[in-house]
């Protein structure tokens, strides 16, 4: 397509100095952030392009077929949230382990609520592309922006970003559906998204603030095999 | 009389735990600065869980007012900034009755593996008090809480902490170094510890000595050989001797290249030593298994290289980042053919300087590869130690007169080595070559040939004069301690307290793994009655070795147990008067 | 396969063992795994029928994290053993997987020769253009410049162009992915999967913790401009000439994989005396 633009770019990421400072020399207490990662960035507005592409893959026929796809956005962001809990467990830090497997009980609470509401005995299979505003579902958390020293307000940051765009997903849906039962749907996930939404921004007036050392680890990354 | 009653004593053993960039490594690193700036001696051993970032980590220390060379039976302190996944670490962190815990009450009781001892506890609120120095770190706090428990002395503490924020760029200084004064401050509230009998050694910021780790020591040492390259693909537990050559060696003429793999790596070397520059790769089992075709050209071809093999935990991927004395089987027997080759291996992390520096000069002098077993415990072990003097070996390489005529690469000699001409020498060209060959250096398959040079190979490593450094050998009495590298400090130490307890027994640590040396271990052996054969692998490999090449006097024990634990003296001391009652 | 009982069909969450990763928070890996899972699911294979094989990196550690057969070696040689099993066990899936530093530089000489051979494998290398494992260091597709303890100042080399190489060397399905399109990356494996002969996927994984400027290639890939070619000399100038960012298959070739015919002969050892009979 845009072969000929996209060399002109030349974008490669600029290879600059990274974890390699604070690994320097161990003993030197340095107040330099390993730089691991800037604070967890969902919070910001995604740039990408061919974000709005995948929103256009979902005019949905029916009713049941929208909420199959509900069904499946839910159940995998209960998953992954389910998987940063184990990750954040395995790195020692059991506060954020324990928020994000309450978050995965929610989502997967939301997924049971559909299967009980459509009288479905087993998962429905959802073959259409739901992706959006990036290339995963659009409750689907980005794991790249996990951090082994992260803390519960930045998992909720993350949990709200994606609760936001669950409803603006929804509120999209409702938008173009062409099927009086899909708008409905739509309608009413959006309200339910939107409750979330209010229910995590609530949930981080509570949570402190992070320090701005937070990311800050003393030691060097440890090597192996 | 259990030694964890005694009021004073001779060495302090501390632990710092925690996990999630709590900062225990730094800390105790820090500590080990302080000691050394106090006088003292002492050294930190790492420990950490698989994780690359947040595992669970233990810096393992032992101070002292005289040298220390390995980690002592039992802990004294243990001091968890957290508790986090430590109870993995309950192997490697022997506690008893006479132990301390200290540990934040707000974040979780201590582990009941070290409840279950008998270890006492006292809470210290790390996160708190942290908290209520705004800017500071938990791991300070625990810095200055360790240094006021054993008495390192606060004006240490403060002026290393300031030096070491400063190179940080200054930041937070005030805040940390009143955190470690609070920490200081603290350990006057908990139960008190054995404090340092005698005085130290030094006095404080006087008297130069090293704060170093056994890879840096072996990098410096190949460097004060004269190497003056090395290639090498990263490999842990022997990276960090490549760390610090990567900027080293530019600095005095030399260069490290980081190769595609071990296979290119040892080529590279023995291709650059080919062209007259003194070479080394270093890197562990894995890669030493990986080199082990190519050691066998620099043996056949005659060509010098120096093999930094830091030993870990075997076989294959192995335990990548815990210690093991398991290749001596392969740096003895691992390559195909006739292959002489000489095994040096360094007996303490200070060792590991001229261990290898003697490695070097045997490599150029005999013209032949030279493995350096080193293992994990001393490559990545940070000990304070005397200014390893340098030993004076550096050598010349034979070479051809310029006036040689119908040069001979491989001729026959009465020492075996032959002058080795240097692609630019005019009118001695050669080819190097891994296919047996006449003296000349071209290709034979002539069983004289054959003999002659591999009689003129074996003959150059056996008759060559390895001096004194061969071994070491300390003590007297029928019994007799033999072993090799890190095991070395565990059987000095449980000599010595062998020794006090009136039980009389002799060490012999070989430096000199290969070529055997049957006369001289005979000569250091005579009228031994009993042969303790020590050691850290699973099969015995030194005491087979020893066995196989060696008529050992008296009757002969093997003790032995793989890695990844360490040789412990008590269990070394254990052996030798159990066996001495008989 | 003549069973007769129709399986129900299986989930990625099937695929997944329940042992954890030790892998960074935040690294890409995490996604990578569970794009294979979801390709397994996909083509509805059964964890028993596949083997996952690896060399050493963090990238490698992926085979126990799948409930499927693994093997985890040793540096540099995955290519190798996978070959040596498919070849052995036609009857197996065989996915391979490796990170830059393992496929590219230990196993480079390997990697060429698994292109040229076309084994039936799927060759799934995590490029993250560092060693994770070990460190960071340069690995052969770091940028020249990138300073490291071990090349101060960067190393000065050139990159490795592994899909260009892929190419030149015969493998008969090329394709790039990104982690962070976990979806649209299981699409591309199963697509590989499917493709007979030896698929190479260069999937850019973010280091997070030596790369942490990796975090930015979710902004910088464009999944799917590219459309699959048949020609390897067009999808060679169009990876030479890109930036690095494209994502998709960018070849699909005809080669015939090559597979000797094992468990074809039904000769005894017995029947070979003959031979020898006077
Ligand atoms: C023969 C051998 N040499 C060196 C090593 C050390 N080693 C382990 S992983 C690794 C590099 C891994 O890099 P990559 O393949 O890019 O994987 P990543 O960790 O980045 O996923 C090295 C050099 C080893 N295990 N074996
Ligand atoms: S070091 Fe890098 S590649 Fe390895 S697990 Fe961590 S983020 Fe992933
Ligand atoms: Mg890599």
């Amino acid at each position: 397509m845009s072969t000929k633009q996209s060399t002109k770019r030349n974008a490669k990421v600029s290879s600059k100095k990274s974890a390699r400072k604070s690994t320097k020399k161990s003993t030197r207490v340095s107040t330099r952030k390993t730089k691991a990662a800037a604070a967890p960035k969902s919070a910001r507005a995604p740039k990408r392009t061919a974000a709005k592409a995948a929103t256009k893959a979902m005019p949905v026929a029916s009713a049941s077929e929208f909420m199959a796809h509900a069904y499946a956005m839910e159940a995998e962001a209960a998953e992954r949230y389910a998987e940063f809990a184990d990750s954040m467990e395995m790195h020692n830090n059991h506060e954020v382990a324990e928020l994000f497997r309450k978050l995965s009980r929610i989502e997967q609470r939301h997924a049971d609520q559909i299967l009980e509401q459509m009288g479905w005995k087993q998962s429905p299979v959802s073959s259409a592309d739901y992706r959006w505003e990036g290339t995963e579902g659009p409750e689907t958390a980005d794991p790249t922006e996990l951090h082994y020293l992260m803390q519960p307000y930045h998992a909720l940051q993350i949990a709200l970003h994606n609760e936001k765009r669950a409803r603006d997903f929804f509120a999209h849906l409702a938008k173009v559906a062409t099927n009086g039962g899909v708008r409905k749907g739509a309608l009413e996930m959006r309200e339910e998204e939107a409750e979330h939404v209010r229910l995590i921004e609530e949930w981080l007036k509570r949570t402190p603030v992070p320090g701005s050392n937070w990311e800050t680890d003393q030691d060097p990354p440890v090597l192996s095999d | 009389m259990s030694r964890a009653k005694e009021k004073d004593k001779a060495s302090i053993s501390l632990v710092l735990t925690g996990s999630g960039g709590a900062g225990v490594m730094t800390a105790g690193n820090l500590l080990l600065e302080v000691a050394a700036q106090a006088g003292w001696y002492g050294l930190m051993v790492r420990s950490s869980g698989p994780q690359i970032r947040g595992g669970e980590a233990a810096a393992l220390l032992r101070l002292a007012h005289a040298p220390v060379e390995c980690l002592d039976d039992r802990f004294d302190v243990l001091i968890g900034i957290d508790w986090q996944n430590i109870h993995r670490f309950a192997d490697e962190i022997p506690l008893d009755g006479a132990s301390l815990m200290i540990g934040d009450p707000d974040q979780s009781e201590p582990p009941e593996v070290f409840v279950k001892r008998g270890a006492r506890y006292a809470p210290l609120p790390f996160k708190q008090m942290a908290k209520a120095i705004p800017g500071s770190w938990p791991n300070m706090i625990a810095l200055g809480l360790a240094a006021g428990l054993v008495g390192l002395p606060a004006d240490s503490v403060k002026s290393v902490l300031q030096n070491s924020l400063k190179k940080g760029g200054g930041e937070k200084m005030a805040a940390n170094l009143a955190a470690a004064e609070a920490g200081y401050a603290f350990a006057a509230n908990v139960p008190a510890v054995p404090r340092l009998s005698g005085r130290a050694a030094h006095r404080a910021g006087r008297d130069a000595r090293w704060l170093i780790t056994g890879n840096q020591a072996a990098g410096h040492g190949a460097v004060r050989g004269g190497v003056r390259f090395c290639a090498a693909y990263p490999i842990t537990p022997a990276t960090e001797v490549l760390e610090w050559l990567a900027p080293a060696l530019p600095k005095i003429g030399g260069a490290l290249v980081q190769a595609e793999d071990e296979l290119a790596s040892i080529n590279m070397i023995i291709g650059a030593s080919y062209g007259g520059v003194p070479s080394v790769t270093a890197t562990a089992g894995p890669g030493l298994s990986l080199m082990t075709e190519a050691i066998g050209l620099a043996v056949a071809a005659e060509v010098p290289i120096v093999v930094i093999d830091v030993m870990r935990g075997g076989p294959s991927t192995g335990i990548p980042a815990k210690s093991e004395q398991s290749d001596v089987n392969i740096a003895l027997n691992g390559l195909h053919g006739d292959a002489p080759r000489i095994v040096v291996a360094p007996n303490s992390i200070a060792d590991c300087v001229a261990a290898t520096q003697w490695a070097v000069y045997l490599a150029e002098a005999t013209q032949s590869p030279a493995i350096v077993l080193s293992d994990q415990y001393f490559g990545q072990t940070r000990a304070v130690v005397d200014p390893p003097a340098d030993i004076g070996l550096i050598t010349e390489r034979l070479k051809p007169s310029a006036t040689a005529e119908a040069y001979k690469r491989y001729a026959i000699t009465e020492s075996g080595i032959s002058p080795m001409a240097i692609p630019g020498m005019p009118g001695t060209a050669y080819t190097a070559d891994g296919l047996e060959h006449n003296e000349r250096g071209l290709p034979s398959s002539q069983s004289g040939d054959h003999i002659r040079q591999l009689d003129k190979r074996a003959k150059k490593l056996a008759q060559f004069d390895y001096g004194a450094r061969w071994a070491d050998i300390e003590g007297e009495g029928e019994l007799a301690v033999v072993t090799f590298g890190s095991c070395t400090g565990a059987a000095r130490e449980a000599l010595a307290r062998a020794a006090a307890e009136g039980i009389k027994a002799r060490l012999l640590s070989l430096r000199l793994l290969s070529p055997a040396q049957p006369e001289r271990v005979a000569a250091a052996l005579a009228g031994a009655k009993q042969v303790l054969v020590v050691e850290q692998n699973h099969t015995g490999q030194l005491y087979r070795y020893l066995r196989a090449e060696y008529d050992l006097p008296g009757e002969v024990k093997s003790f032995r147990h793989p890695g990844p634990l360490p040789m412990r003296p008590g269990e070394i001391h254990q052996q030798i008067t159990a066996w001495s009652r008989l | 396969m003549n069973s007769t009982v129709a399986a129900a069909p299986i989930t990625a969450q099937a695929f997944k063992s329940d042992y954890k990763p030790i892998w960074c928070p935040g690294c890409g890996d995490y996604s990578v795994l569970s794009s294979f899972t979801k390709a397994f699911a996909k083509l509805d294979l059964r964890p028993e029928s596949v083997a996952v094989v690896s060399g050493i990196g963090c990238s490698s550690r992926i085979p126990a994290y799948t409930n499927c057969y693994g093997f985890h070696g040793v540096h540099g040689r995955s290519l190798a053993a996978a070959s040596g099993l498919k070849l052995a066990r036609p009857d197996l899936t065989v996915v391979v997987a490796s990170g830059d530093g393992d496929g590219y530089s230990i196993g480079g000489n390997h990697f060429l020769h698994a292109c040229r051979r076309n084994v039936d494998l799927t060759y799934v290398v995590m490029d993250n253009h560092v060693y994770g494992m070990t460190k960071g260091q340069p690995s052969p597709t770091t940028e020249p410049d990138w300073d490291s303890k071990l090349s101060p100042g960067g190393t000065g080399l050139r990159t490795f162009n592994p899909l260009v190489i892929a190419l030149a060397a015969g493998a008969n399905f090329v394709a790039r992915a990104f982690s962070g399109d976990p979806n649209g990356t299981a699409d591309i494996i199963a697509d590989a999967i499917r493709t007979p002969g030896f698929s190479f996927v260069e999937i850019l994984s973010p280091c997070v913790t030596f790369r942490p400027e990796q975090r930015e290639w979710k902004q910088l890939v464009r999944p799917g401009p590219v459309t699959t070619t048949d020609d390897a000399a067009r999808a060679a100038r169009r990876i030479m000439t890109d930036d690095g960012f494209n994502i998709g298959v960018l070849y699909k070739g005809q080669r015939k994989p090559y597979q000797p015919p094992v468990g074809k002969g039904k000769k005894r050892p017995s029947d070979l005396e003959a031979e020898f009979a006077i």
